[in-house]
């Protein structure tokens, strides 16, 4: 837990502060008193620049006890609380440990309104008002960044609101997906399927499986050649919820549309992480999170 | 350049030890009567009738006045000020510190004289002190007597009185930030949380402290107005001043003695004025910093002089330039009128106009729009592009308020989302809106857009707020 790189320092520290404590003391017993000429119109008798001379307005008892209660203030606080280089003081107190604890007030505090959700299935956590507020503020933190304040994502980030599921739409799924993450992985496909032309037939061939605008020869041409997708993709294109695989016929295009992104897609392939939230939230609030994930879909959207 | 020299003097050569600090001399300021004193009266009571009486009033079936810290919402009256409406404190800090400059050219330290809790609180744990104790030579007799039942009593009578007065100042005080009828039933109980207690007690206990003990302590060493307010005099400025021109030499006569025909001046050097102080000073020794302006002096002079058949007014409000050269009332109040006073005025009226005004024109709606970081645009159906905006919606009333979402600013421009939204009383809502264009109408690059918000039914509120819509290359 410390800090410090070495015990010089630890002593540095600790004998400056403890030194700088007592010399307070010292020098306010020290300089209580001067010798000095008072007459009776109470100056000290120096004068300067003709005219300036020093009165003698000694200062309040009150003031100086109150000097010497900040320091055994000082002395009491140190002895309690880490002060004096990496001594802890007697409480043991520290950031991290006083984080923690207030931490786990807080579980405790919001652990019994988690539980009354736990016992709910995602699916019917819809009808909870309270529970659809928590789980708005839990996406807003953790999910809105990439997905979006609406949920509808962006290019390469999968729109939750359209009822279109990479992974399946069940709340098992989804609950996978959000504690372990997930790879979206598709390999460059360009060399097994053939030259420059072939993909671009392909590519024609994908856009005509959701009647996206495309043009028939090359798609005619570029059947042949999706075999090299179907080990993924099934070969009617409607995906696999198993690995990911998106469905090619609903007419989302998750990484962008028209033949140009196609193409890019067939010959460079992808990577699209999802990281883990099991280390930011728990499962209580990944069963709400779930929930409010599953009602995104009931919204609207394609 | 500076030089040291002791003056090559008999007493300074005399050099003594002596000490820095000093215990309090305690102050018995004497009862007084007269005009400055009717004016603090009436200045103590209308501060604290409006101190203990506000938390009390209701408006709306809510306390009228009432500081919500914990749902940061302040109420005052018909007005709901949210965090935002900071600048409204700021306006009433700088109208505050502009009158108090004012009031300090005009006429000196009037708020510590009259205003300032300090002297307010002082006056009545005085007034406590005196109805128990009685005026100041028996205070100053019964301090110096052997213990006895009767000097314990009236100690335990006059403590007793303080603390009452000084927990009911606490109690009120924490009445501005918690209901205070609530906290009236609370503490009837005993059922106080522990914040509201320490508040009570650490402001009942400063109120005790202060008015009690330290009294003029405070002004003399802990308050910073006491030393700046001096700094604002000029010399024409009134303060309360010793004629010494007509005063001196002082010194004791027979009743209705011609001041001339003794060889002496008009002050009979009774030491009422010193008696009366309640910072301890002899306001013949001329302006001193102690000085808090309230007059006591004054008051009872001129009782000494009607006694005396001297004319009043040997210690009075006057300005340094009206005793030196013996102007009257009339041209020192015309020298009120000088630049510095005019500026003052100036600016604090037009700082005032401008804060009401902008109170009263303030709109009880505020909206913020906040761009969503994580993807700048989106392309939808049919090639739109769609940009996310999140709206933070604030009713700043007490009703539950509907507002109609419109938006403007490129061509074929609208909202992909629900355009209307309600908020409950006082509460924010964000919510998140859907904004598009149909492609290829705007070259790529940021645009600014504007929002409409309105509320729909009677109110007309209604706020515009600017942000950018981005199109993507």
């Amino acid at each position: 837990m410390s800090d410090f790189t070495s015990d010089f320092w630890h002593l540095f520290v600790a004998v400056g502060t403890l030194v700088s404590i007592i010399a307070c003391l010292v020098l306010l017993w020290i300089s209580g008193t001067t010798k000095a000429a008072t007459h009776e119109d109470n100056t000290t008798g120096h004068v300067w620049d003709e005219d300036l001379k020093e009165m003698n307005n000694p200062l309040p008892k009150w003031w100086v006890y109150l000097f010497i209660i900040t320091c055994i203030f000082a002395l009491a606080y140190g002895a309690l609380y880490p002060t004096f280089g990496k001594f802890q003081g007697a409480l043991g107190w520290s950031s991290h440990g006083q984080h923690a604890s207030e931490v786990q007030k807080m579980e405790q505090n919001i652990a019994p309104i988690y539980a009354k959700f736990s016992a709910i299935a995602p699916a019917q956590l819809a009808q909870d008002p309270q529970a659809m507020a928590i789980g708005e503020r839990l996406f807003m933190n953790n999910c809105a960044q990439c997905h979006g304040s609406d949920a509808r994502g962006a290019k390469s980030f999968p729109n939750l609101a359209d009822g279109d599921w990479l992974y399946g739409g069940d709340a098992e799924a989804i609950k996978t997906t959000i504690t372990q993450g997930r790879n979206g992985v598709m390999p460059p496909m360009g060399e097994a399927v053939g030259s420059a032309e072939d993909v671009r037939n392909l590519a024609h061939y994908v856009m005509s499986l959701s009647a996206t605008p495309h043009d028939s020869v090359r798609a005619t041409l570029g059947k042949s050649k999706f075999g090299a997708c179907a080990a993924c993709h099934g070969m009617d294109g409607k995906g696999n919820t198993a690995m990911g695989a998106p469905n090619l016929t609903d007419g989302v295009w998750l990484h962008g549309w028209g033949e140009e992104a196609i193409v890019k897609a067939i010959s460079g392939g992808f990577n699209n992480h999802m990281p883990s939230q099991a280390a930011k939230l728990n499962e209580a609030q990944i069963h709400v999170l779930t929930g409010y994930v599953m009602s995104l879909s009931g919204k609207g959207g394609n | 350049m500076s030089t040291e020299h002791n003056t090559p003097t008999a007493a300074a050569t005399e050099e003594v030890v002596i000490s820095l600090y000093q215990s309090r001399q305690k102050i018995y300021p004497r009862a007084v009567s007269g005009l400055f004193s009717n004016w603090r009266w009436i200045t103590v009571w209308l501060t604290q009738l409006v101190f203990y009486g506000l938390p009390w009033l209701v408006w709306n079936n809510r306390q009228a006045v009432l500081f919500d810290l914990e749902a940061r919402r302040f109420y005052i009256f018909g007005l709901v000020l949210y965090p935002q409406d900071f600048i409204y404190l700021t306006g009433l800090l700088v109208i505050s510190a502009l009158a108090l400059f004012l009031f300090t050219a005009i006429a000196g330290r009037l708020w510590c004289g009259y205003a300032c809790p300090q002297t307010v609180y002082t006056e009545i744990f005085l007034w406590i002190e005196k109805k128990v104790e009685g005026d100041r030579s028996a205070r100053m007799r019964l301090d110096k007597s052997d213990i006895s039942m009767g000097k314990v009593g009236k100690k335990w009578l006059k403590h007793s009185l303080w603390i009452v007065f000084s927990l009911w100042t606490g109690f009120t005080f924490v009445g501005y930030f918690t209901p205070i009828r609530e906290l009236a039933e609370l503490s009837w109980a005993l059922a106080l949380g522990p914040w509201q207690t320490f508040w009570v007690f650490f402001y009942g206990f400063a109120t005790y402290g202060n008015a009690g003990f330290m009294r003029e302590q405070v002004c003399k060493y802990m308050c910073p107005y006491a030393r700046f307010q001096s700094a604002m005099f000029d010399k024409d400025t009134m303060i309360v001043t010793y004629d010494e021109a007509r005063g001196e030499p002082r010194g004791a006569r027979k009743k209705g003695a011609d001041p001339a025909s003794v060889g002496l001046g008009a002050c009979i050097d009774c030491t009422l004025c010193v008696q009366v102080c309640p910072t301890g000073i002899d306001i013949r020794k001329g302006l001193q910093y102690e000085c808090i302006g309230c007059g006591a002096c004054a008051d009872v002079c001129d009782e000494v002089m009607d006694k005396v058949g001297y004319p009043r007014g040997l210690v009075k409000y006057s300005t340094q330039n009206g005793m030196q050269q013996g102007w009257t009332r009339a041209q020192m109040l015309r020298r009120a009128l000088r630049p510095r006073v005019l500026v003052y005025s100036a600016i604090l009226l037009a700082i005032t106009v401008a804060v009401f005004t902008s109170l009263a024109l303030r709109t009880p709606l505020k909206v913020d729009v906040i761009r969503d970081r994580g993807a700048l645009a989106r392309m939808v159906e049919h090639g739109r592009i769609e940009n996310v905006f999140r709206l933070q919606v604030m009713n700043a009333t007490e009703s539950t308020q509907r507002y109609q979402i419109s938006v403007s600013g490129l061509p074929g421009i609208e909202l992909a989302s629900p355009a209307e939204v309600e908020v409950l009383p006082t509460e924010v809502r964000s919510t998140a809106v859907r904004v598009q264009i149909p492609p290829g109408s705007t070259a790529p690059g940021s645009h600014t857009i504007v929002f409409d918000i309105r509320a729909t039914g009677e109110s007309a509120d209604h706020v515009s707020e600017k942000a950018a819509f981005v199109v993507p290359r």
